[in-house]
């Protein structure tokens, strides 16, 4: 039972990744029709807002001690950041601690302009165009963001923590009466997890309860009425990619944390999340969360050395294999719409 | 009147062979009089690096890079000469290799077996290079020197782990100065079992592919020998990037030591997710819980930052090793200064084992006064040298294997900065870490007889 729990709270932690990126990709699926192969980039894009912040929030000065010297015999030199000298030593290593955190802040409106920019300046020109020609263009975009990153941070995993107060784990099964180790849980994780279901919960609201996203929803159900009543709705289409784009960068900020982030991490969650919004069903805002969570927790129990010795290999393959299931049984997915596709 | 000699089937059948004679690739037919592929001219000779440039391992390439420009530079006379001075052989004198000034070509493996032959390839047969270095996979090391094998040239392995490169895959042309799996085993059990005692439980994470699983039975089969057991081996993934559904069950398993056989990108989430979980401060039948990474890279430790803290490991070679373990490991110095004097930062196990590998191959043929792969096998066979960092060392002539001390390091708790990482806990000494060839890790393949080529 405890093993049970385990692996769900693991599934939850992934599957909110998932959820996150596969909610973007089908806003901008169900609102504008492109198949976006560089939304991967895009949730890495966000990591790299928090670590840009990170590195900023850390420049440094040099000082010479005299006292030590470096590995050629020099004097050292060691670095003084900059947030020491104007807030002092406490303060300013408490503002780096916190660099992930407020990298949310920075990482919005920038992910919103990447979006618009990535829109505007070349996804636009594709809306006529076949889906594969969408898929060669978006997915040549994501090598090119790639290879950016990588020729100005390196190829190396760039370590960015959380910050103090939410490092190391907690015990879990202790709070709900298993044996001390039975269930372990760190805390980012859980905070990633709750960070999720926030914008998860926000995205559905500002599509439910706000007149744009009332405009959205109609135009995602029937864009040519919408555009008759006078509407931009052409323009609503490309601040929701913004949104989308922020989405997914947020996602990746947030993740900075669990997993170093560099430069192909986009292109590892690319895929599943495809996976999910198919399975979710095309264009379906709440399929693709709810197979985010679900293909998460499947993959977590396909991992556990149980599965693996009983069925070797299957924590490869399941997330492929419940696709594979439930498109049989349901060709549209778990909650996919007649006529997105289809035409 | 005259006669002509020419008929139409005659210039027909001469142009043919002619043609086809021309178009054979260059490697098959260049300087054949000399009996050896790619024979360098009177001036200069070339030498193909091939290393990851792009990929995930783009910055571990970079510093074999660095180290491979600072070693031509220093064959061809210019700085320092770094470690020429503490070489025990006095050869190389900073005039290139046999009077003729080094050059070098460059070719990107992308950590691919298929890009790094095609890329070997490339530099054997357009810029006829005569010997192909590098790397930073096994599989990479694997699949070139088999190239090279075929193609008739030396293949100096860069960073390769896996027993099977002088193992069952080993080759007559290619060479291996980077330690291996057994060796981190057989240098890691002794300190485990001084460090954490003998009556321990292991819970292994391999990576799913050769390397992992030569690293899995290396350290296994060194631990259990001195009293641990392993209650759990689990295989993950080479392409996942969160462990965290296998590091979760690890603590409730009964192992009171988690055991790292992974690499690269996959070590440092690994590790990282491994200190999240908290098993640096649980505690497992009533004793600390330790976690173990067996193959340390210091370049790819960056990744996983203060994680790394306390974690035991090992490495080929340390850029602290003279100042701490004394004259033994003479040559360190000088190459550190080089290095950090021309880069700005000390040299990684990369860039030492990549440099050292240069020097090598220059001084064998100037030892044996031929390019000729063969005269270079037979110079490299069985060679004993010191003064290259690792203290006194055998290029064993059984595997083309250097014997040589190990290093057990421990992440830092406190590191000062991104280039001091680790500390040195304990140099094992080459007996320790020596094998018989036939040792079942090491079982199947045969070395073969040289390929000159041509």
């Amino acid at each position: 039972m405890d093993q049970f729990i385990l692996q769900i709270l693991n599934g939850l932690d992934k599957g909110s990744a998932y959820a996150l990126i596969a909610l973007g990709l089908t806003l901008i699926f169900g609102t504008l029709g492109v198949v976006n192969f560089a939304h991967g980039a895009l949730f890495m894009l966000g990591s790299f807002c928090a670590v840009t912040l990170s590195k900023f929030l850390s420049l440094s000065h040099k000082i010479v001690d005299e006292t030590r010297t470096d590995f050629l015999g020099n004097p050292m030199e060691v670095d003084v950041p900059y947030v020491h000298d104007w807030f002092g030593v406490a303060a300013g290593d408490a503002i780096i601690d916190w660099a992930v955190p407020l990298s949310l802040i920075f990482a919005i409106p920038i992910m919103i302009g990447i979006g618009y920019v990535m829109e505007r300046g070349l996804i636009k020109h594709f809306y006529k165009r076949p889906h594969a020609d969408q898929i060669l263009v978006t997915f040549g975009l994501a090598i090119v963001i790639q290879e950016i990153v990588k020729y100005y941070y390196g190829a190396n995993p760039i370590p960015t923590p959380a910050p103090s107060a939410f490092k190391g784990s907690f015990d879990f099964g202790v709070l709900v009466g298993f044996d001390a180790n039975a269930i372990i849980y760190p805390y980012w994780r859980l905070v990633y997890f709750f960070f999720s279901l926030v914008i998860i919960g926000a995205v559905f609201a500002f599509l439910r309860f706000t007149t744009f996203g009332m405009v959205v929803r109609a135009g995602m159900a029937d864009r040519e009425t919408v555009g008759l009543l006078g509407i931009d709705i052409d323009k609503r289409f490309t601040i929701m990619f913004g949104i989308a784009a922020a989405v997914a960068g947020l996602a990746g900020v947030m993740y900075v944390p669990i997993n170093p982030p560099n430069y192909h991490m986009g292109m590892d969650f690319l895929v599943l999340s495809f996976v999910v919004v198919v399975v979710g069903g095309m264009g379906s805002l709440p399929g693709a969360v709810a197979a985010g969570f679900l293909l998460g927790i499947l993959e977590s129990f396909a991992s556990t050395s149980w599965a693996v010795s009983n069925l070797p290999g299957i924590n490869q393959v399941i997330i492929y294999l419940v696709a594979i299931i439930i498109l049989l049984t349901r060709p549209r997915g778990l909650m996919g719409r007649k006529g997105v596709m289809e035409e | 009147m005259s006669k002509s000699n020419f008929s139409r089937r005659g210039v027909l059948k001469t142009g043919a062979i002619a043609g086809a004679g021309l178009a054979l690739p260059t490697y098959l037919r260049a300087d054949s009089h000399t009996g050896f592929t790619n024979a360098p001219g009177a001036s200069e000779v070339v030498l193909g690096f091939n290393v990851p440039q792009t990929g995930p391992y783009a910055d571990e390439g970079a510093d074999e890079l660095r180290a491979y420009e600072l070693a031509v530079e220093h064959l061809n006379g210019g700085g320092d000469g770094g470690m020429l001075s503490t070489f025990s052989s006095k050869v190389l004198d900073g005039t290139g290799i046999l009077g003729r000034e080094v050059k070098y070509v460059t070719g990107d493996t992308q950590t691919k077996s298929d890009a790094a032959r095609a890329s070997a390839r490339s530099m054997i047969e357009k810029d006829g290079a005569i010997m192909i270095t590098g790397g930073s996979s096994s599989g990479v090391a694997v699949a070139v020197q088999a190239l090279c094998q075929e193609a008739g040239v030396i293949f100096m392995a860069g960073l390769t782990h896996s027993n099977d490169t002088t193992g069952k895959d080993k080759r007559a042309n290619g060479f291996r100065h980077f330690f291996n799996s057994y060796m981190s085993g057989a240098a890691l059990a002794p300190v485990l079992a001084a460090q954490y005692g003998t009556d321990r439980k292991a819970y292994h994470l391999t990576a799913d592919y050769n390397w992992g699983y030569t690293t899995e039975e290396a350290v296994r089969s060194s631990t259990e020998a001195l009293g641990w057991e392993t209650v759990n081996a689990v295989k993950t993934p080479l392409t996942q990037t969160d462990f965290s559904s296998y590091i979760a069950p690890v603590l409730n398993s009964g192992a009171d030591v988690l055991v790292l056989n992974h690499y690269g990108g996959n070590m440092v989430n690994s590790l990282t997710n491994a200190v999240q979980f908290g098993l640096r401060q649980a505690q497992a039948n009533g004793k600390q819980f330790e976690i173990v990474v067996p193959l340390y890279s210091e370049l790819m430790a960056r990744g996983a930052g203060e994680n790394i803290a306390g974690i035991l490991g090992s490495q080929n070679w340390d850029w602290k090793l003279e100042n701490e373990k004394g004259a033994r490991y003479s040559g360190t110095n000088a190459f550190v200064k080089s290095f950090g004097e021309k880069y700005g930062f000390p040299p990684s196990q990369a860039a030492h084992t990549t440099y050292v590998q240069t020097l090598l191959y220059a001084d064998a043929v100037t030892r044996a006064g031929s390019f000729n792969p063969c005269a270079v096998v037979e110079a490299l066979e069985g060679f004993e040298f010191d003064g290259l960092g690792s203290g006194p060392t055998l290029y064993r002539a059984d595997d083309h294997q250097c014997f040589k001390d190990v290093v057990v390091v421990r992440g830092k708790e406190n590191p000062e900065n991104e280039f001091d990482l680790v500390e040195i806990v304990e140099v094992t000494p080459v007996d320790q870490v020596t094998y018989d060839p036939e040792h079942p890790q090491f079982a199947g393949g045969a070395l073969g007889t040289c390929n000159p080529g041509a």
